[in-house]
């Protein structure tokens, strides 16, 4: 079966300085829904819109659905909806209006009212843009990328400034998108965005793919799906070798004062940990154990974080 | 009573057609400046305040009275009653004072000359060969004096005063109101509009649809003309209802001729609009294209005033063929055929700035 998406080695370089991407390849099945996640500045948008065909790319092949940008782009457009980083509508339409705009942009658009519905909009259908709300605008974007029926989704930081509520509303609405046969590219900061929705994803970070696969996977090749987190009284925290000859304890990070393990089997790993505080005549401050997440897949393949706050 | 049936019905979705696309942002944008209470302003209610404003102000005024101060001396009061005396008395006001006063008086411009006996019968004029009205009336002075006094003059003359629709200011202003804002719509409107947009990055959201990028631009340009339109009836009906002014050319060549100039300037502000990525550089470009017109191109004034070294250069300016072409068919009826050299002028204008506009353009 062919595949969706796909691009072989492409690079960006700005102005002939900024190397945004540097050689990416990306190969996205129909009927997938993959994300893209990095940190700020990583390239995500630089690589999404050269696959939208809104960028030229320094060097690389882009085909979607077989098809490249240079011989088949009104065709291709037909078959795409897209929803940019950041796009001001103009302010003095009214929903209804927005949609109804880019509705007459497709030959076999979807009806406008029922996207509106779709998207919970209904209500706002006759309000000017300028008048909406930071999350509605983000749906009304998403709303005038699904309205032309398309068969491939590109979303860029579709969630970004949702409330939590409206962040899962537009997960509904992506993976019945997916459902009925749709492919879906977006790009995300948000780790458990990405483990959620996506079937599989790329970790991008200065302009290339550091690791792929699906959610599980990645957490997989952590090395375990528990962290053990926790701290313990004065010198002996940055004692790392100690830690890591623990049992079951696959990795040993310090972050923040905490020591942070990676660990497979948690119940032969916490009891020896006790015995080893103890033994050092330490007591413990904190801790606590959790479900690993691609936050820690990224701290571990990057030494940073996501999301440097 | 009927209960509401609890199935919502959906229109079936549109199966859109060739021009669905130009249609739809054709609306939208003529949406978008209907509820723009700025557009409004410029595009309707400022040119017809200039109008009125400057049609007031310049108003063929009732023959003009000179002031002029005689300085107290012997001889003073017989200047005085020969001015009196004279047939043109009427439109002279001349007045007796100490020289200081009248010296200070025609500096401030109170007194347009300064009569100076001499003691001898004769008199001395002080004028200022600088101020026109200054100039006329030691003319007049002079010749009030001197047909007082018994002058004869060799040829009899006669002169009426005219002044028929048709060769006042208003009528001069008028066309050059239209054409300096067809330049300023159609640059701004254009140029200004899709800087925002690109800006917005809303051109490139345009640019991921199936939208054919020649509808995007017609459309715009297209919404110019409507408003071009509303314009022309209003600026033009303004000066026929207030001014009783005479428009002597076809609508239709008027209007041709506006919907040439309005696609000329709009060529001009796409390719001024072509690559700017801020609003702030786009309006300092915008000026700079159009500060030389609003100078020589004879919005408020002839602009056969400048040295005729400049005349060649003026002309070829795309305003001064829009604004003597307006005037020549407005003012005094001529045809289409009689002004090829300005309409080519202006598409030249026009079809350079749209191909380079179209060469450079950036979506992105
Ligand atoms: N038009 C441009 N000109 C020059 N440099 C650019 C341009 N656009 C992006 N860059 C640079 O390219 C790099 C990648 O940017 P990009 O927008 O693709 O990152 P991103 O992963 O989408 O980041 P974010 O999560 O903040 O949206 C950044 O270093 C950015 O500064
Ligand atoms: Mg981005």
């Amino acid at each position: 079966m062919a595949s969706a998406i796909q691009c072989r080695d492409l690079r960006k370089t700005y102005d002939g300085k900024v190397e945004a991407v540097r050689g990416l390849n990306l190969e996205i099945e129909a009927g997938e829904c993959f994300g893209l996640l990095g940190p700020n500045g990583a390239g995500k948008t630089t690589t999404i819109e050269i696959l939208e065909g809104l960028l030229a790319p320094t060097s690389g092949q882009v085909t979607i659905l077989g098809q490249n940008w240079k011989e088949n782009e009104r065709e291709l457009r037909e078959v795409m909806g897209i929803s940019l980083q950041e796009t001001r509508l103009s302010e003095k339409l009214t929903v209804l209006e927005t949609i109804k705009l880019f509705s007459g942009f497709y030959r076999q658009p979807r009806a406008p009212l029922e996207v509106l519905e779709q998207m919970q909009l209904s209500e706002k259908a006759n309000s000017w843009v300028g008048k909406l709300s930071g999350g509605q605008r983000q749906r009304l974007a998403v709303a005038t990328a699904l309205v032309g029926n398309p068969k491939i989704l590109f979303l860029d930081e579709p969630t970004t400034g949702l409330d939590p509520q409206s962040r899962r509303q537009l997960w509904d609405i992506i993976r019945r998108f997916q459902q009925a046969g749709g492919t879906v590219l977006l790009t995300t900061h948000y780790m458990d965005e990405a483990e959620r929705l996506c079937d599989r994803l790329a970790i991008v970070d200065h302009g290339q793919v550091i690791a792929e696969g699906t959610p599980a996977d990645l957490i997989e090749r952590l090395g375990g799906h528990h962290m053990v987190e926790f701290q313990v009284s004065v010198h002996s925290n940055s004692d790392t070798a100690a830690w890591r000859a623990l049992p079951g304890v696959e990795s040993v990070r310090h972050d923040n004062g905490l020591v942070c393990l990676n660990v497979r089997e948690p119940h032969l790993t916490i009891p020896a940990l006790l015995d080893a505080v103890e033994k050092e005549g330490e007591h413990l401050l904190h801790l606590t154990t959790r479900q690993a997440s691609l936050e820690d897949v990224f701290v571990r393949l990057t030494g940073r974080h996501l999301r440097e706050d | 009573m009927t209960v509401a049936q609890p199935t919502r019905t959906i229109p079936a979705p549109p199966r859109n057609g060739r021009w669905s696309g130009f249609r739809h942002l054709l609306m939208a944008r003529l949406l978008e400046l209907k509820r723009e209470p700025e557009v409004i302003f410029w595009v309707f209610g400022f040119p017809v305040l200039l109008a009125l404003g400057l049609g007031i102000a310049f108003r063929n005024k009732p023959a003009d009275v000179t002031p002029v101060a005689i300085v107290a001396g012997p001889g003073a009061e017989d200047a005085l009653s020969l001015l009196q005396r004279s047939p043109r008395g009427s439109s002279i006001r001349a007045a007796v004072m100490v020289e200081p006063e009248a010296l200070q008086g025609f500096r401030l411009g109170k007194y347009d000359l300064v009569v100076v006996p001499d003691g001898k019968d004769g008199f001395q004029y002080r004028y200022d060969p600088a101020r026109p009205e200054s100039v006329l009336s030691r003319a007049e002075v002079d010749d009030a004096l001197q047909t007082a006094a018994g002058r004869k003059d060799p040829v009899p003359t006669s002169a009426v005063a005219s002044s028929e629709p048709g060769s006042r200011y208003i009528d001069f202003l008028i066309p050059g109101l239209l054409g300096m804002n067809l330049m300023n719509s159609g640059m701004w409107g254009i140029g200004f509009a899709l800087v925002d947009m690109r800006q917005r990055k809303l051109l490139k959201r345009f640019v991921g649809t199936p939208m054919r990028r020649s509808d995007f631009l017609l459309a715009l340009t297209s919404s110019r003309l409507v408003l071009m339109l509303i314009e022309i009836v209003l600026l033009l009906g303004f000066g026929v209802l207030a001014f009783h002014m005479r428009v002597l050319g076809s609508v239709f060549t008027i209007l041709l001729l506006a919907t040439i100039g309005a696609v000329a300037f709009g060529g001009l502000g796409l390719l001024t609009a072509s690559r700017a990525q801020k609003l702030e550089s786009v309006s300092g470009l915008m000026n700079l294209v159009m500060m030389p017109m609003w100078i020589f191109s004879g919005v408020f004034f002839s602009s056969e005033r400048f040295p005729a070294m400049l005349q060649p250069l003026i002309k070829l300016l795309p305003l001064t063929a829009l604004n003597d072409a307006l005037r020549a068919t407005i003012l005094q009826g001529a045809s289409l055929g009689a002004q090829s050299g300005r309409l080519l002028v202006l598409l030249l204008w026009g079809g350079i700035s749209f191909a380079l506009a179209l060469r450079w353009f950036r979506w992105t």
